[in-house]
C-alpha cells in the first residue's frame, strides 16, 4: 500500500521541473513522500547498507568521502560521491559543516548518519535542519536526552524503567563517590558519564581499591572524552547484556524484540545474536515494555536501541534488567534483528524520516527463527587483539550468509578506521541450526593479504557453552587462552603450501623425465623436497616425511584424503585456505645479500687528496658513518664505514696527497661472535 | 584420416611382445638409475656435506617446476672406463627456465671429481652441438676438476676434444646463444674457460673457484702458497678480477640468480610452423609395446605405431599405394606438423624416390621431419642393382643430408647398413636420435657379417684343397655373431653416444614433441639440396 503511495509521489516529483537538481524545491517538505535523494554521512558497510536499501526503494544516493576512501566500495555503490577532506575522520567524517555543504550541492533531501562518527551529535542534526534538510534519525532533543549516561538514567527512572543502583549525581568530590559506591555496594562500577566503549570504566571489588581506581577512570575520560565527570553502578555478576531495539515516530514506538550481545571482549561486542538465549515471553514483554516507555519518553524518532544489563546468574528473571542507556542510532549488529523479524529497518528510518507512520503495529511484528552476527575484523588474535592492516588480495564468502561488508577484494583496510572487514550473518530455524551455520561460515570465509580473527570467532562458535547458551559477557576473558591461541597448522595444508611455493598447485604438468622424477628443493620455512611422480601427482618431503598428493578435479588429496583446500598466492605469500587460513612466508630466493666481510682497513678509492679526517682512534663508529673526504678529480668522495666498530689507528692526515689503495682508517678487529 | 589398428589387446602375441618389452625396459631403467646416482652414495654424502646441492637437484632447482626435461645421453658411457664414469660424469638435456627452453649441462664432481673423460667431452660437446642447432641459451653448471689426465691422449689434443668446448663456446655466443655459467665447484686449467668465455658468469662463494692452475701447482711452479680462495675464489673473482659477474651465497642463490639470468635475456621463439591445439591419440601410446613385436624379424605394420604416436590417431598418407615399404605422411605431434618417413619392410628403389620426393615436399613446406626406423637396408640383387638402386638411394640420402628442416629419428627396430643412412642416421645430423631398447645398429646383422666372412674362409680353405665342417663353420662365425649382438645393442650404442638416449617407447610421443619444440627455437632455413642423380 505505502509502495504504491511512494511510486505515485515519485512521478509526480519527476514532473516538478528541476525536481532532482541542487537548489530545486525540496519534496521532503511533503508529508509521506519518500526521498528522491539522500546523502549517506559514513563509510564502510554501513554506508553501503544504507545505499543498497535506497536503491531498492528508488532512491539516489550520495556518498561522502576522505582522502584514503577514493576508491571505497561505497564510494563506487553510491549514484554520487563527495569529496570532504582528509584521511583522520575530523578532517572528514566528523566534519559536519563539509557533509552538509556536500547535501546542499548535489540536493539530497536528507542525511543518514550510519552509526558512529556525527550520528549522536545533536549539534549536527540541529545544523542539518537549520540547512533545511532531514536527519535520518531521531531529534537532537531525544538525543541530549539520552547522551549523558547520568541524567539518561534519571529520566527513565521517572518513566518507570529500572535503572541499575548507582550514583548519578553531579557532586564529582572523590569522597562523596566513595560513600556513594558504599551505599551501592561493593563490587561497584566506575564509568565516565560521557564515555563509551569501555573507556573510563574500572570495575572495584572493595573499598580500599575504590580512591585508584577513581582516579585512573577519570583521567581516562578526561583524555578520552574532555570529561572527567564519572558516575558509580552496581556491578552485576554474571552480567548478560542485552538490547531492545526500538522503533519509533516522534509519538509512539514499538519494539523489535532483543538482541543478546553477551559475547564481548573488553566491551568490544564480538558476536550477537536474537533473540537472546533463555528468553521468556514473560521476561520479553517486561523489556519490551520497558524499551517502548523509554522511547516514548523522549518523542523518539526512528531507529534506537535500549541497551540492558541483565543478571544471569539465576536465568533470566523480569525483576533483573535493568537500564544502561540508549543508542539512538542504527547499532552495528541490526541485522540479526531483521533476520528473525524479516524488516528491514534502513527502510523504516527512510519512510519513518520522510514522515512515515510506523510501518507495522507491535502485534504485527513477529519473531521468525534465530540469528547470529559475528564481526570480522583485521586484528591479530594471539598477539593480544592487535589491529592489523593490510590489503585484502583475496575475499571469498560462503554462499548462503548475509554478508555485509564495506570491501572488496584488493582493497587496503587502512590505519585511519575501524578495521572491520565484514559483518558475516546466519538465520536458521532453531539456534543450534543458525549457530552451526555461523561457524560453517567462520570456518569457509577466505581472507588474504591481513591476519584476522576468523579462528577466534570460529571457536567461539564452536565452543561448547556458546552453544548452550551460557553465555556472559566475562565468558571470552575467562576463555581467552583456548580462544585465541594461533590455530595449529595441518600437515596437509604445510604440504600443500610447499606445493604453492613451487608454483604447482593449480597443476604440476607430467614432470616429464626419461626415466626417474627429479626431486626438487623448495624453499620454504622449513627443509622441503618434492617429486612429480606423474601428471598431478606429487611426492612433498617435509622434514623426512613423504606425502602422497594428487590433484583431482575436486582438488588436491594428501596421503589419502580429501582436502577441498584452497589457495591464494602472492609472490611473498601463500595462504592455504584448511580449516582457516594458513599463511606461509615465501621468501625471495634472491633476497640475499651477496657482500665480503667488511675489512678493518678503509682504503682510498683513488689517488687524491685527504681533505678532512672526521674520527679519532678509541672513536666507535656506526656502518654509514663519515670517516673521511679525499678530494679527488675534481669531486670530494666521502669514506663511510663499512661496518660498526672501534677505530684502532688513524694513518693519514688531513693535507696528506696519497696513492690509490692506501689505508686511511683501520677498525678494531672484530670479536668472534 | 584416422588410422585403424588391427591389434588384440586381449591376444597371446600382444601379451608376449609386451613382456619381452618391459624386460628389455627394466634393463634399460637400471642403467639409467644407475648412472643418475653419479658416483653412489658416500661421494653423494660428501658432497652433501660441502654445502653443496646434489647435481639432479642442482638441475631440478634451476628449471621451472613440473616443466619436461629431456635428458642426453642418460647412459652414456654405460660399461666404459670399468663402470668409473657413471652417466659420463656429466648431466646434460633440455628444460625449460622462466619459460625459455635451455640446455643445461651439469658437471657431477661426485664421479671422479667431476673430470673429463673422453665420454664426457662427447657428451658435452654433443649437449652443445643440440644447442647450436636448435638455438637453445646454455647454461653450465660448473664443478670439474678438468681433464682426466690419465686419459688426457683422448681428451685433450683432437678436434672434438676438450678445447671444442670453449671454440663452441665462442661460435654460439657470436651467433646470439647465450652463455651462461654457474661455478658451484672448481673450475681448473681449461674449465676455467667455461666460465671465462661464458656472456655471464654466476660463483657460489666459498665453494666456486676459478683458476688455471690450482694451489698445488702454483707452488710447484713458483713456491707461492696461496689458499684456493684467495687464489680464485668467489670473492676475488666478483670483486678484483672480474672473472664472475654474481656472487651467490650457496647453490640455491646461484640458481636463482641463473634463471633471472635467463629472464633477461629478451628473446622470442621465431615463427616457423602452424602450430595445432594438441590431441591425444585414438589408440593408447601403452599399446607400442604390446603392437610392435619383439623380434626384430617379425614384420609388423608401421602405421600401429605412427597411430599411436600422433594426435588423434590422424595421418595424411602421401603415396599410399606407391613404393609401399616407406610409409610418408603428414600429421601432427602435440600440436606440431610433421612429416613422417617410415620403414614398412626393406627399401626398395620407389621407396627411395618417394622418400625423396617426400623430404623434398617437407622442405618445401618447411615442415620437421620424423624418421622411424626400422630397416634391414636397400634391397639386394642383380635386378635391383641393374635398374639402379644406388642410384635411387643417393637421392634419398642427398634430400635427407642436404634439407634444412629440423629431423627427429627414432630407431624403433633395425638399423642396418645404408638403410641408415637414408633414414637420418647419426651421421645425417638429425636434431635428435632417439633409441628404443627393442632395436639394434651395426653395418649389417651379425649372422650376415658372420657369413661373410664364413663364405671368404671357406673359399681360402678349399682354394687350398681343405675341408671345413658345418661344426667348424658354426664355431668360426659363433664370435663374429656375438660381437655383433653386443656391438649392436642399444646400451653399447648409448654408451658411446651414437645416439642421444634410449627411451621408453611409450614416451615416444612425448620424447617427439620436446624435441621439436627443442629444434624450434632456431628458424627453418630454405633448403638447397645438392644434385640429385636423376
Amino acid at each position: 500500500m505505502c509502495g504504491k503511495m511512494n511510486l505515485q509521489l515519485f512521478h509526480l516529483a519527476a514532473n516538478i521541473p528541476g525536481g532532482t537538481g541542487g537548489g530545486a524545491p525540496r519534496l521532503h517538505q511533503q508529508e509521506s513522500a519518500m526521498f528522491q535523494k539522500i546523502l549517506i554521512a559514513n563509510r564502510g558497510e554501513i554506508a553501503c547498507r544504507v545505499i543498497d536499501t535506497a536503491r531498492r526503494l528508488g532512491v539516489a544516493t550520495v556518498a561522502v568521502y576522505s582522502e584514503a576512501d577514493a576508491g571505497a566500495r561505497h564510494v563506487a555503490m553510491a549514484d554520487e560521491a563527495v569529496h570532504i577532506g582528509g584521511p583522520r575522520p575530523a578532517e572528514s567524517y566528523l566534519r559536519g559543516d563539509a557533509i552538509i555543504e556536500a547535501a546542499l550541492a548535489t540536493g539530497a533531501e536528507a542525511i543518514h548518519p550510519g552509526y558512529g562518527f556525527l550520528s549522536e551529535n545533536p549539534d549536527f542534526v540541529a545544523a542539518v535542519e537549520a540547512a533545511g534538510l532531514t536527519f535520518i534519525g531521531p531529534s537532537q532533543a531525544a538525543i541530549r536526552a539520552m547522551g549523558l549516561k547520568d541524567a539518561a538514567k534519571v529520566l527513565m527512572a521517572k518513566a518507570g524503567v529500572p535503572v541499575v543502583p548507582g550514583y548519578h549525581g553531579d557532586n564529582q568530590d572523590p569522597e562523596h563517590l566513595a560513600a556513594a559506591a558504599e551505599a551501592v555496594g561493593y563490587p561497584v562500577l566506575i564509568k565516565a558519564v560521557a564515555g563509551g566503549g569501555g573507556k573510563g570504566m574500572r570495575r572495584v571489588d572493595r573499598a580500599q581499591d575504590f580512591a585508584t581506581g577513581l582516579e585512573s577512570a577519570c583521567a581516562e575520560a578526561r583524555t578520552a572524552f574532555s570529561n572527567p565527570a564519572v558516575l558509580i553502578e552496581k556491578y552485576v555478576e554474571m552480567p548478560r547484556h542485552i538490547e531492545v531495539q526500538v522503533f519509533g515516530d516522534g509519538t509512539r514506538a514499538v519494539h523489535l524484540f532483543e538482541r543478546d550481545c553477551s559475547l564481548q571482549r573488553r566491551h568490544q561486542k564480538v558476536i550477537e545474536e536474537a533473540p537472546a538465549p533463555g528468553m521468556t515471553d514473560q521476561m520479553r514483554a517486561a523489556m519490551g515494555q520497558a524499551a517502548v516507555r523509554a522511547a516514548e519518553a523522549i518523542g523518539y524518532a526512528g531507529a534506537g536501541t535500549i541497551e540492558f544489563i541483565v543478571d544471569g546468574s539465576d536465568g533470566l528473571r523480569p525483576d533483573r534488567f535493568w537500564f544502561m542507556e540508549m543508542n539512538t542510532r542504527l547499532q552495528v549488529e541490526h541485522p540479526v534483528t531483521e533476520a528473525i523479524t524479516g524488516i528491514d529497518l534502513v527502510e523504516w528510518q527512510l519512510r519513518v524520516a520522510a514522515g512515515e507512520p510506523l510501518p507495522l503495529a507491535q502485534e504485527e511484528i513477529g519473531i521468525k527463527g534465530h540469528a547470529f552476527e559475528a564481526r570480522l575484523y583485521a586484528e591479530d588474535v594471539p598477539a593480544g587483539f592487535l589491529p592489523a592492516i593490510g590489503t585484502l588480495s583475496h575475499l571469498v564468502f560462503p554462499p548462503g550468509v548475509r554478508v555485509e561488508t564495506g570491501v572488496r577484494p584488493g582493497d587496503t583496510i587502512s590505519p585511519w578506521y575501524d578495521p572491520m572487514i565484514a559483518k558475516i550473518v546466519t538465520h536458521g530455524p532453531t539456534r543450534a541450526a543458525a549457530l552451526n551455520r555461523l561457524a560453517r561460515a567462520l570456518e569457509a570465509a577466505e581472507v588474504a593479504g591481513t591476519t584476522t580473527n576468523l579462528a577466534f570467532l570460529a571457536r567461539l562458535a564452536r565452543h561448547g557453552g556458546f552453544a548452550a547458551g551460557a553465555v556472559d559477557t566475562g565468558l571470552i576473558g575467562r576463555e581467552i587462552d583456548g580462544l585465541a591461541v594461533a590455530p595449529p597448522v595441518p600437515a596437509a595444508a604445510r604440504v600443500l603450501a610447499v606445493i604453492a611455493a613451487a608454483g604447482l598447485h593449480e597443476g604440476t604438468g607430467a614432470g616429464f623425465t626419461l626415466w626417474a622424477p627429479l626431486r626438487r628443493a623448495v624453499d620454504f620455512e622449513c627443509p622441503a623436497q618434492l617429486q612429480i611422480t606423474g601428471p598431478n601427482r606429487v611426492c612433498v618431503e617435509i622434514a623426512g616425511t613423504a606425502h602422497e598428493c594428487r590433484l583431482a578435479p575436486d582438488g588436491w588429496w594428501v596421503d589419502g584424503l580429501k582436502t577441498s583446500a584452497r589457495f591464494h598466492v602472492k609472490p611473498e605469500e601463500i595462504t592455504v585456505f584448511l580449516q582457516g587460513a594458513h599463511r606461509f612466508a615465501r621468501p625471495d630466493p634472491l633476497d640475499r645479500i651477496a657482500h665480503a666481510p667488511a675489512s678493518d682497513l678503509t682504503l682510498a678509492p683513488m689517488p687524491g687528496l685527504v681533505k678532512a679526517v672526521f674520527v679519532l682512534p678509541g672513536q666507535v663508529v656506526a656502518p654509514g658513518d663519515r670517516l673521511a673526504v679525499l678530494e679527488a678529480m675534481k669531486m670530494e668522495h666521502t669514506l663511510c664505514a663499512a661496518r660498526a666498530g672501534e677505530v684502532a689507528e688513524v694513518l693519514v692526515a688531513a693535507g696528506a696527497q696519497i696513492e690509490a689503495g692506501a689505508a686511511l682508517i683501520r677498525l678494531a678487529e672484530e670479536e668472534a661472535a | 584420416m584416422r588410422l585403424s589398428s588391427t591389434a588384440i589387446p586381449s591376444s597371446e602375441t600382444f601379451r608376449k611382445n609386451r613382456e619381452a618389452h618391459l624386460a628389455l625396459l627394466d634393463q634399460v631403467r637400471e642403467a639409467a638409475d644407475h648412472a643418475a646416482a653419479g658416483g653412489g652414495a658416500e661421494a653423494l654424502k660428501r658432497h652433501v656435506a660441502r654445502g653443496k646441492m646434489a647435481p639432479r637437484e642442482r638441475v631440478a632447482a634451476l628449471l621451472d617446476p613440473g616443466c619436461p626435461f629431456l635428458e642426453i645421453g642418460a647412459t652414456a658411457a654405460h660399461g666404459l672406463y670399468h663402470g668409473a664414469a657413471p652417466c659420463a660424469g656429466v648431466i646434460a638435456g633440455v628444460g625449460r627456465v622462466m619459460g625459455q627452453e635451455v640446455m643445461v649441462v651439469a658437471n657431477d664432481a661426485t664421479v671422479k671429481g667431476g673430470t673429463y673423460y673422453p665420454m664426457t667431452v662427447k657428451k658435452h660437446l654433443r649437449a652443445q652441438e643440440i644447442a647450436e642447432h636448435c638455438a637453445l641459451p646454455c647454461v653450465y653448471l660448473v664443478d670439474s676438476g678438468g681433464a682426466n689426465l690419465p686419459n688426457q691422449d683422448e681428451v685433450f689434443p683432437d678436434r672434438d676434444h676438450f678445447g671444442r668446448i670453449f671454440y663452441n663456446q665462442a661460435r654460439m655466443s657470436a651467433k646470439g646463444i647465450p652463455q651462461i655459467a654457474v661455478v658451484m665447484g672448481s673450475c681448473t686449467a681449461g674449465g676455467a674457460y667455461v666460465p671465462a668465455m661464458s656472456d655471464v658468469t654466476i660463483i657460489v662463494r666459498d665453494q666456486g673457484t676459478i683458476f688455471l692452475a690450482g694451489p698445488p701447482l702454483v707452488k710447484a711452479a713458483t713456491g707461492e702458497v696461496v689458499s684456493a680462495e684467495d687464489l680464485g675464489g668467489g670473492d676475488v673473482h666478483t670483486r678484483l678480477s672480474g672473472v664472475a659477474d654474481y656472487l651467490a651465497e650457496d647453490d640455491a642463490h646461484a640458481l636463482a640468480l641463473a634463471r633471472r639470468a635467463v629472464s633477461n635475456l629478451n628473446r622470442a621463439k621465431p615463427a616457423t610452423v602452424q602450430w595445432q591445439s594438441p590431441e591425444d591419440p585414438a589408440f593408447d601410446p601403452e599399446e607400442i609395446l604390446g603392437v610392435v613385436p619383439a623380434d626384430l624379424r617379425t614384420p609388423y605394420d608401421i602405421r600401429e605405431v605412427i597411430a599411436r604416436t600422433v594426435d588423434g590417431s590422424r595421418f595424411d598418407e602421401f603415396k599410399a599405394r606407391f613404393g609401399e615399404t616407406i610409409v610418408t605422411g603428414f600429421a601432427h605431434v602435440m600440436g606440431c606438423p610433421v612429416g613422417i618417413v617410415a620403414n614398412n619392410g626393406v627399401l626398395f628403389s620407389e621407396a627411395a624416390q618417394k622418400a625423396a620426393h617426400f623430404i623434398e615436399l617437407c622442405s618445401a613446406r618447411a615442415i620437421p621431419l620424423v624418421f622411424l626406423q626400422n630397416i634391414t637396408g636397400f634391397m639386394v640383387g642383380r635386378k635391383y642393382e641393374n635398374e639402379g638402386i644406388a642410384r635411387h638411394g643417393a637421392k634419398m640420402v642427398t634430400a635427407v643430408a642436404t634439407t634444412n628442416v629440423p629431423k627427429i629419428t627414432m630407431l624403433v627396430g633395425g638399423s642396418f647398413g645404408a638403410g641408415n643412412y637414408g633414414m637420418a642416421g647419426r651421421a645425417y645430423s638429425p636434431r635428435f636420435l632417439w633409441t628404443w631398447p627393442n632395436a639394434r645398429i651395426s653395418v649389417m646383422g651379425g649372422e650376415q657379417a658372420a657369413g661373410v666372412l664364413a663364405t671368404v674362409k671357406r673359399e681360402g680353405i678349399e682354394r687350398k684343397g681343405g675341408t671345413w665342417s658345418a661344426a667348424e663353420e658354426a664355431e668360426f662365425k659363433r664370435p663374429t655373431i656375438e660381437m655383433f649382438e653386443r656391438q649392436s645393442h642399444p646400451l653399447f650404442a648409448s654408451a658411446r653416444l651414437w645416439d642421444d638416449g634410449i627411451i621408453d617407447p611409450r614416451k615416444s610421443r612425448d620424447v617427439l614433441a620436446l624435441s621439436l619444440r627443442a629444434s624450434l627455437n632456431a628458424p627453418i632455413e630454405p633448403t638447397r639440396f645438392g644434385v640429385f642423380r636423376m
